[in-house]
């Protein structure tokens, strides 16, 4: 295949049309959740549209430099631009203005800029020249540490600048990792990680630890084929349990029954142990850790939850799992946000008609609940055309990944995906009520300049990477 | 089939994609199609529903003179929210209240069912138009303060207060019942205002407005298109003589005790004083809680409408009754004679005056002899043909019924009082079954015992003689302004039992009780010009002296006023209810005064001892 000679030939239109339709969408809404009769103007500058205007042209301008910029530099600059990113992510933990409590905004005269929005596509160019290697082995204990530091340094600042909203974005990397070699049983588990995490709110320690028992019981009797010795070694343990239970309810103490399959189990595992020691079953090994390794984490889920875990974000996930509700309270966002979204019906008010995010009803509805605007106007018509540009976006991007010859732009492709990813399935989730109040931005629709500059960075690279691959 | 595992993950995080937006469309079909409740949250947000108070209805008199109409006041409203730390000693001292009282005002509205610091609670109520109008040049020193018109009841001639009752806001039973009610509504609490409120408080408006989260107003909502407006409440006028009404208040003064004057030819009721009375305006605005307990705590009763309310003895003005009642069914003729000397000699006795004796049917009724009226009762309840006591008590009874005593006249007012006419039954129980006969209730004969009767019913009693036979219920509104007539049972005629001729002989000794020179029980009621026709009563009770009892109508012919007096506490008849019925009747018929000495006199008296010695 030829190099291709034109600094601005070959990009993926399909991409960049998806791009300019939701900006302008994204401008709408803005206008229609901030507008008031006395700024009725679409250019009044005065009002967020109309700086949201100058924030695209401003994007425009952006995404035009990185396209006539080299695509080798990007590659050469990658480990220059994250240590850049790290530097203005550190000021601002120091210097930063704080904005609802963070320290996350860097003050440049009048405008402020949030180094956490550019720090993510200076984080994927880096993971992405790491992993794009020839020959990159990425389970290697080496290749592991690398990559845990070049993804969690970024994330560990922003945490400690106090927005750990925007710090679990990176989570979404996993899915680039996965991509590049990650196996599906450690997705697997991760999944059900985030099961039992959900479980631990909602459900008491002793159903839980009693599953993860009946559940590594049931791998061993799946992938073991020792079913008689699987079923008398349940039962003796789940008897010596009963027993002990009823034994110290009899002598009177009151002890949690948490204790008491703890109990059961520390004494039933060394069995194991000995058992597969002789047998020499390897697989009991790996289920013991397994089984070792889930109740730790949903016993520290549960008190990392309760104890430390700030009151307000305990709430927002109590709210959604349905545990406790306050409308007037704290849930009063998610509320509110769902009023606004469920009134809107199937067509939606029309523009300019709603009334939930033009009253000012739902809280921060031209930034991180611009969803409700759309919701409300464009009803679920509207949603649904724009929620697909989202999909059909990612589908294209990771098509283009697939298609790219460089593992470096591939990896940066996929990177581009999750992140974006991320960011859609969260903050319409949260508006909708499928996720917590997390606060960051949707894709080129919320307003504000940082946020839509790093998207237009991010995407845009990868756009100048394809064309020229 | 071994699927490369490169490409298979392509597929797998594709689908994780398509997967994620599946269930956020799912969510969102949720919300927005399946689930309805988020519209009216959305609604309940957004629109305020801002009520519009209709004026309630004037009131005039029935020579159109205005006697209740309103003025404006304004209800200080505030959202607690958008208040701001402010100058309370300015704004307690522009409203003429104290910083506490705003304190206390502010822990106050926060207990209204429905409170809301981001909407609109009524911090002070009905403040001055006067007061207004200091308050509107500086609200804009305080934020989150604004007022809502509303309007009051005024009483340009400070009459009739237990007539017209009182205005008040709705409570919650009120609005538990009618739907119509909403907190902060007025409603006509007691008399007139009551029983007419339908009426009188027009239709209420309502404006739709869209506000925002402060509950600032951003707009009317689809441009007032379901906005109603205010229907003022319909004018009525009634049947009160607002001369006459405050001529007989001012009568009465420091006296207790009641008068009711009714247009006999239809049942108006031209005048209805109970004494002693208060000032209407006491119970408009803000203080009418604070006045209202004092009046109630006030011995003498002012609120209590003695008119509709007060249960006394007839008194020998219930000769009349029997004594039609005797011609009726021909146990006594116009003819026929009793001899009295000093009373009625059977049984434990009935003392009477001195008089000449014997005397003649409109004699007796003239000098009101007890004696006479013994007779003619007995007669009656033993008129052999009816067999037994019982029954001939029975027939006295439905007569005596027939005059609308017993039971309500169904006047167009609230708490009207049904009175007290015994049965076979009671006496039943009494005594025992058999167990009396007409001696043991001879009381009866002379307007005592177990009788009670209002003045209303005692005036409707003068009209019924005034009538000679029949009566139109009493009633105090005469038009319903954009309505056709009244109610029709106050056109409906009521008819007696007893035959009009024989009301020519009662009428012709009450004539002479008046006008008959010696002997006539209440001469101090005559008028040279206008021949009153009247009887005295003296009702015994058990609160202390007696009751001064007058009824009376004028003029003989073609009469124009039917009235009657009480006094209580205040012995004879003939002393005070006869001058004041006669006062009261020459004020409306011939609109001037020809006796100021005896105006004044009368005006002067001071009865208010209950326990005065007889005169």
């Amino acid at each position: 295949m030829q190099e291709r000679n034109s600094t601005l030939g070959g990009l993926d239109w399909p991409t960049i049309f998806i791009y300019l339709a939701l900006v302008f969408m994204g401008w709408m809404n803005i206008y229609a959740a901030v507008y008031s009769d006395e700024h009725n103007s679409i250019l009044d500058f005065t009002q967020r549209y109309g700086m949201q205007l100058i924030w695209i042209i401003l994007a425009f301008a952006l995404a035009l430099v990185i396209l006539l910029i080299d695509r080798r530099v990007y590659f050469v600059f990658a480990y220059f631009f994250y240590g850049l990113a790290l530097l203005l992510l550190i000021s601002a933990l120091f210097f930063g203005r704080v904005v609802n409590g963070a320290h996350s905004w860097l003050q440049i005269g009048s405008a402020g800029i949030q180094p956490a929005e550019f720090a993510k596509f200076a984080t994927i160019l880096a993971l992405a020249k790491l992993v794009g290697v020839y020959n990159f082995k990425i389970l290697q204990p080496s290749s592991i540490l690398k990559i845990s530091i070049i993804i969690l340094l970024p994330a560990f600042i922003i945490i400690l600048q106090n927005d750990t909203g925007s710090a679990m974005v990176y989570g979404a990397l996993i899915l680039v990792l996965y991509r590049e070699g990650i196996p599906n049983w450690f997705m697997l588990f991760l999944v059900f990680m985030v099961f039992i995490f959900i479980l631990v709110i909602i459900a008491s320690n002793a159903l839980i630890l009693i599953l993860l028992f009946c559940s590594t019981i049931l791998l061993f009797a799946i992938y073991g084929d020792k079913q008689k010795e699987v079923i008398s070694y349940a039962l003796s343990t789940a008897i010596f349990g009963l027993v002990l239970y009823f034994t110290l309810n009899y002598l009177g103490y009151k002890i949690s029954s948490t204790y008491i399959i703890l109990t059961s189990m520390i004494i039933g595992i060394p069995i194991a142990l000995v058992y597969a020691f002789f047998r020499r079953i390897r697989l009991i090994y790996f289920l013991t850790l397994f089984l070792v390794i889930t109740t730790v984490f949903a016993l520290s889920v549960d008190y990392g939850y309760h104890r430390i875990l700030p009151i307000h974000q305990q709430k927002r996930i109590n709210d959604l799992l349905g545990i406790e509700a306050d409308p007037q309270g704290w849930g009063y966002n998610v509320n509110q946000s769902k009023i606004a979204i469920g009134s809107g019906g199937f067509w939606g008010k029309g523009f300019l008609g709603g009334t939930q995010t033009k009253f000012n009803f739902v809280p921060e509805q031209s930034t991180d609940f611009i969803f409700c605007t759309v919701g409300e106007e464009w009803g679920f018509v509207g949603s649904t055309v724009v929620l697909s540009l989202f999909v059909i976006l990612l589908l294209r991007l990771i098509m283009i990944a697939e298609r790219q010859r460089e593992a470096f732009a591939k990896v940066y492709g996929y990177g581009v995906a999750s992140i974006i990813f991320f960011h859609v399935a969260v903050n319409v989730g949260m508006t909708i009520g499928l996720f917590p109040v997390i606060g960051i931005p949707l894709p080129f629709f919320s307003y504000g300049g940082s946020s839509l500059w790093a998207f237009t960075i991010l995407l845009f690279i990868f756009i100048k990477l394809d064309s020229s691959r | 089939m071994p699927l490369n595992i490169t490409t298979d993950k392509k597929y797998i995080i594709s689908s994780i994609i398509i997967f994620v937006f599946i269930v956020m469309l799912t969510k969102l079909f949720m919300l927005q199609i399946v689930e309805q409740s988020y519209k009216l949250s959305a609604s309940n947000n957004v629109l305020r529903y801002i009520p519009q108070y209709p004026a309630r209805g004037l009131i005039y008199d029935r020579n159109g003179d205005l006697i209740v109409c309103n003025q404006a006041a304004y209800d200080l409203m505030v959202i607690k929210n958008e208040v701001k730390a402010f100058d309370t000693t300015e704004f307690a001292s522009i409203l003429g209240i104290n910083i506490d009282q705003i304190r206390a005002s502010f822990s106050q509205i926060k207990r209204i069912k429905g409170y809301s610091p981001y909407k609109p609670s009524v911090f002070l109520k009905q403040i001055s138009s006067k007061t207004y109008a200091v308050l509107q040049e500086k609200l804009y020193k305080f934020p989150g303060f604004d007022v809502q018109p509303r309007t009051l009841r005024t009483y340009p001639n400070k009459i009739a207060g237990h007539l017209f009752g009182y205005v008040g806001e709705v409570d919650e039973d009120m609005i538990a019942k009618n739907p119509y009610y909403q907190l902060g509504d007025y409603i006509g609490i007691n008399g007139l205002e009551k029983s007419y409120e339908k009426e009188i408080r027009g239709k209420k408006g309502v404006k739709i407005f869209m506000v925002d989260v402060r509950s600032r107003i951003k707009g009317s909502y689809e441009n007032g298109l379901y906005d109603t407006v205010a229907v003022v409440g319909q004018d009525i006028t009634c049947t009160i003589d607002a001369k006459l009404q405050g001529y007989g208040e001012k009568l009465m003064a420091n006296k207790i005790g009641s008068i009711v004057a009714i247009e006999p030819k239809t049942g108006e009721v031209l005048a209805m004083i109970s004494s002693p009375t208060y000032d209407p305006e006491l119970l408009v605005g803000r203080e009418r809680t604070a006045n209202y307990r004092t009046l109630q705590s006030d011995t003498l009763k002012p609120i209590f409408n003695r008119a509709l309310m007060a249960l006394y003895p007839p008194g020998s003005t219930f000769k009349i009754v029997n004594g039609l009642i005797g011609l009726q069914e021909g146990t006594v003729y116009p003819t026929t004679r009793y001899g009295c000397a000093g009373g009625y000699p059977i049984g434990r006795g009935v003392g009477c005056h001195i008089h000449p004796s014997p005397l003649s049917f409109t004699q007796a009724i003239q000098m009101s002899c007890n004696t006479y009226f013994c007779y003619v009762f007995r007669g009656i309840v033993d008129k052999p043909i009816f067999g037994s006591v019982e029954n001939g008590f029975s027939v006295w009874k439905k007569h005596v019924e027939s005059f609308g005593f017993g039971n309500r006249l169904n006047i167009d007012l609230p708490n009207e009082l049904r009175g007290l006419v015994p049965s076979v039954s009671f006496y039943d129980r009494y005594f025992r079954k058999g167990g009396w006969n007409s001696l043991t209730i001879i009381s009866l004969s002379i307007g005592q015992g177990e009788l009670g009767t209002s003045p209303l019913q005692m005036a409707n009693l003068s009209s019924i003689i005034a009538n000679r036979g029949y009566y139109y219920s009493p009633h105090v509104v005469k038009e319903i302004k954009g309505k056709d007539g009244i109610d029709p049972k106050f056109t409906t005629k009521h008819i007696t039992t007893i035959d009009s001729t024989w009301f020519n002989y009662v009428v012709e000794g009450m004539d002479m009780a008046v006008n008959g020179g010696a002997g006539g029980t209440a001469l101090n009621a005559a008028l040279p010009k206008i021949r009153i026709c009247g009887k005295t009563g003296t009702a015994q009770n058990p609160h202390g002296a007696d009751h001064s009892v007058f009824i009376a109508f004028a003029p003989k012919e073609n009469p124009k006023i039917a009235i009657a007096v009480y006094i209580e506490n205040a012995g004879f008849g003939g002393t005070w209810a006869s001058p004041i019925a006669s006062l009261m009747i020459e004020k409306y018929l011939a609109d001037s005064i020809s006796r100021p000495d005896l105006e004044k006199y009368i005006k002067d008296a001071v009865l208010l001892d209950r326990h005065a010695r007889k005169k």
